[in-house]
């Protein structure tokens, strides 16, 4: 058994080499769609999971009344508008709950060059974890900004991008979208520079609080009169306001609590929790063009399965006298039939392995169009079942395109295509 | 000791003439025909006198409409398709008017697919087939990097790779000038002696019938021959 395996591979080798330029072209389409599939669930699961039930750092958000995934998005992915400000009086009272561990809060609607500034106090670097046991550090040199100065902490994504480096200065931009003729006339210059953290916090611009409060042309309506900070004044806990406070709980029990108090009884504030879900449901939502993008990518690869077919049940006609010849030298049909399934079996793996190379090169892509999009990170080496299977339905499929050119083969007569009859 | 032996053997074909739609018309209709272990034989056989379907009927790749086969005491007339292939990789070697060689396989390598199905690959067994047919120095060439006649000769060597017990040869020096018939035939005869193997070589060819003590007219033992 093992030597009729290898004759049989040999024989398939050998054909594969004989038909090089069609074993390539049909190899490529099988690549095309292998990386293509695998790109694009690997893409759908790792952006699921960073959206959904990625390292967040906090559990719940609270903020204006208004939609829970806008407040998300805003504070957490720093993405789309805030939904609105929540008076300080608030902020310090979630703060002063002994239900929850941690309150910072958040002020947004400055940028810097299109990426987000946001005020908020130096808890953020001292006692907040991104990750579990993981806390915000600043790079060589740098340190976490005095609230007292108009000093900024950066993202690492920002300081790359903009080239930016310690002790550099530049002007913030009012508005969440840069538009050159907002520009703010203060200076702020950078204290440091964010390590890394492959979340959306390196695509922000932090600076303090106070700064945001102070920011020329800032209005504040924390008692729902405005008020204009004048230079050098003391701004009263009453005038002020906030776009978030991020939230650490003690306990699952108390989002259950708060979500009673806040979002079911009261009519004020918003607290988005769990945050996981609150993304889910906008999964959720944009399922269906999940759906559809799976679709495209069966049909590619049945389409790439198709052109094994095609490819090889066109050149069974030239190669009847050659299946004749194996015939005659005792070969039975079933090692023809089998040579002529493994054969296109081999052109899918091939294909296939060709197509690990597009998915990289997809992805390679792809995550820098996310990171800089949503600052999430996409992991190109996170192992993914998709990654084992798509290889297997690939060769299957490609195997099964061979049965149609295998029983073309198969029934090859002998007799009339070795030699003419006489 | 007899090593085929053929009784009533009968095979005819489905009229291609579409006035004659449904007739068949037969090819072979030979009543007895045998031949010893180690015999060497010519076949004399004209264009139109079964002398191919007649080889393909005795390697079993046609089955006859009536009539049995005895090879190596066994009808394998009788026997299913697949059955047939085996009994031909394995005791059989056949040689073509037009070399059949696999064009992407290297002299080399079809000389061992003579081999493949029949027995265990053995490659230096093929290198040595190869240097009796005086290939030494062109094992490595493909079919088409090859002369006409180092083409037969790759064909004899692959004929005689499964080391088999009948040689059938069909008009095996048809594409070959004079000198390299004379060649090839020395050869095949020589090659199928030492190997011990029968041989049953179909030509019309008087130079090559020339070399033969045993032959027979296809003409005379097949009646349906035209």
């Amino acid at each position: 058994m093992p030597n009729a395996i290898s004759n049989l591979l040999f024989i398939v080798y050998k054909s594969l080499r004989q038909y090089a330029l069609s074993t390539m072209i049909a190899s490529f389409s099988v690549a095309l769609a292998a990386g293509l599939l695998m790109t694009v669930f690997v893409i759908k699961t790792q952006t699921y999971n960073a959206f959904t039930g990625g390292a967040f750092g906090f559990d719940a958000v609270l903020g204006a009344r208004g939609s829970q995934l806008q407040l998300v998005l805003n504070t957490v992915f720093h993405l789309e508008t805030s939904p609105g400000n929540i008076p300080w009086t608030l902020y310090q009272a979630i703060k002063s709950d002994p239900r929850v561990t941690l309150a910072i809060p958040y002020a947004v609607g400055d940028n810097y060059h299109g990426f987000r500034i946001v005020g908020t106090s130096d808890e953020l670097f001292t006692e907040f974890e991104y990750q579990r046991g993981k806390k915000f550090q600043v790079k060589t040199g740098g340190r976490f900004f005095d609230s007292t100065k108009r000093e900024a902490v950066i993202g690492s994504f920002v300081a790359q991008k903009e080239g930016l480096k310690i002790g550099d200065t530049f002007h913030p931009f009012h508005g969440v979208t840069f538009a050159e003729n907002m520009q703010h006339k203060e200076i702020y210059t950078v204290a440091g520079i964010l390590k890394p953290t492959n979340s959306p916090s390196d695509k922000v611009v932090w600076i303090p609080i106070d700064g945001m409060f102070r920011m020329e042309g800032h209005v504040l309506r924390g008692t729902g009169d405005e008020y204009k900070v004048n230079e050098g004044e003391e701004i009263p806990d009453a005038h002020k306001e906030v776009s978030a406070v991020m939230l650490k709980l003690k306990s699952p029990q108390t989002g259950f609590q708060l979500d009673q108090t806040i979002n079911k009884q009261g009519k004020v504030a918003t607290l988005a929790w769990p945050i996981g879900s609150v993304m889910a449901e906008l999964f959720n939502k944009i399922g269906w063009m999940n759906k559809v993008l799976a679709f495209i990518a069966y049909l590619v690869a049945i389409v790439a399965s198709s052109s094994i077919l095609a490819s090889v049940y066109n050149t069974i006609n030239e190669r009847r006298r050659e299946f004749a010849i194996l015939r005659a030298l005792g070969a039975q049909k079933r090692i023809v039939f089998s040579a002529i399934v493994l054969e296109c079996a081999a052109i899918s793996g091939l294909g296939t392995l060709m197509g690990y190379g597009i998915f990289f090169m997809i992805m390679s892509i792809s995550s820098v169009i996310v990171r800089s999009q949503t600052g999430v990170v996409l992991d190109i080496w996170q192992f993914n079942t998709i990654l084992v299977i798509t290889p297997i339905v690939m060769i299957v499929l490609g195997a099964l395109a061979g049965i149609l050119p295998a029983i073309k083969a198969y029934s090859t007569d002998v007799a009339t295509n070795i030699v003419p009859a006489s | 000791m007899e090593i085929l032996k053929n009784k009533g053997l009968k095979k005819s074909y489905l009229s291609p003439d579409p006035k004659e739609k449904g007739e068949r018309n037969s090819v072979i209709d030979i009543s007895q025909f045998s031949m010893n272990a180690g015999e060497q034989m010519a076949l004399k056989g004209s264009s139109g006198s079964g002398k191919t379907t007649f080889l393909n009927l005795i390697s079993g790749i046609l089955k006859p409409d009536s009539g049995e086969i005895f090879f190596l005491d066994q009808n394998i007339a009788s026997l299913s398709e697949s059955k047939r292939d085996q009994i031909r990789a394995k005791y059989m070697g056949y040689v073509f008017q037009t070399f059949n060689l696999l064009q992407g396989y290297t002299a080399l390598e079809n000389v061992v697919m003579g081999m493949m199905f029949g027995q265990r690959i053995d490659p230096a067994k093929a290198q040595s087939l190869l240097e009796k047919v005086n290939l030494k120095d062109r094992m490595n060439y493909l079919p088409r990097q090859l002369s006409v006649g180092q083409q037969q000769r790759v064909s004899v060597a692959r004929a005689l790779a499964n080391g088999p017990k009948l040689v059938l040869a069909d008009e095996p020096t048809g594409n070959l000038d004079q000198t390299h018939a004379a060649e090839t035939i020395d050869l095949i005869k020589n090659i199928c002696r030492d190997n011990n193997a029968a041989l049953l070589l179909v030509t019309h060819d008087p130079h090559v019938l020339e070399k033969f003590a045993r032959i027979e007219d296809l003409a005379k033992i097949n009646h349906a021959a035209k």
